[in-house]
């Protein structure tokens, strides 16, 4: 119990967020919809280790929620500046254009 | 109220609410409303940590995504000038696909979820672990060393981005 609430509906709230996160990401084909749907899913981890930080009083958990959150941040500069760079090259940003590895 | 006190209410409340607008952030055919549903969704999030009184979390969380991130989202959105006539769909059963594969994922996880309430009884935790001074010691004693090599990858990603940002000379 977290101050009243069962840890499994933390734990059951985020297994529903990150599987939102998976169903946008298998089905949008804007490839910045898709980043917002990792950036979901992230955030549904997050949420469950500082759950369980939180119910074994242990702070490790939310160290490592912060660092995440960097490695989150330094992941979204670099993947939006790719992004922007294949804007640039071909003028859309549909994820299944970026066929050419494929044959 | 109904049995249920004020923090369960607002559990509820927000959970209720941090789905709907996930939901939203995958349904919604304009990405800069999916940007912005996704904003919610983070401040919904927040509202979850500080309920777990990790109030430091909370506070970066909102600086970081809500003040960083997703304008960084915004920005490019902007400059790409997307909107709802340039965004491509996907064909009806590949979404139905994704629908069934998430809906499977989705009953896999809640299964394997389920022997947890035992867990539910036994913990107790009420915990003064996300306050900024316990955070703080502990990240400055024992994870000093990741925190300044957290530092370095920031840089390294900042370097990255502008080289990947910057406009090719012509040959």
């Amino acid at each position: 119990m977290i101050n009243g609430i069962p840890i499994n509906m933390y734990m059951m709230l985020s297994v529903v967020l990150f599987i939102i996160g998976v169903v946008g990401v298998m089905a949008r084909r804007n490839t910045i919809i898709v980043f917002m749907c990792i950036e979901l899913m992230l955030n549904a981890v997050n949420l469950l280790l500082v759950a369980f930080s939180t119910l074994h009083g242990d702070t490790s958990g939310q160290v490592f929620v912060f660092f995440i959150m960097a490695v989150a941040a330094s992941e979204v500069a670099v993947g939006l500046a790719i992004l922007s760079m294949i804007y640039r090259n071909l003028k859309s940003i549909d994820s299944d254009l970026l066929s050419k590895l494929k044959n | 109220m109904l049995g249920y006190t004020i923090t369960q209410w607002l559990f509820g409340i927000l959970s209720f609410m941090a789905i709907m607008f996930a939901l939203m952030v995958v349904f919604t055919r304009n990405p800069i409303h999916s940007v912005l549903y996704l904003v919610l969704t983070f401040f919904c999030i927040a509202g979850h940590y500080l309920l777990m009184n990790a109030q430091f979390l909370a506070v970066v969380h909102i600086a970081v995504y809500a003040g960083a991130i997703m304008v960084l989202f915004l920005f490019v959105i902007m400059l790409m000038n997307l909107n709802e006539d340039t965004e491509p769909q996907k064909t009806m059963i590949t979404k139905l696909i994704a629908g069934v594969i998430g809906g499977l994922f989705l009953l896999v996880l809640v299964g394997a979820l389920k022997g947890t309430e035992q867990l539910a009884i036994t913990k107790y935790g009420y915990s003064e672990a996300g306050l900024m001074k316990n955070l703080g010691r502990v990240l400055f004693k024992e994870y000093l060393f990741p925190f300044e090599i957290v530092s370095v990858l920031l840089l390294a990603a900042l370097v990255g981005a502008i080289m990947l940002g910057k406009k090719e000379a012509k040959e």
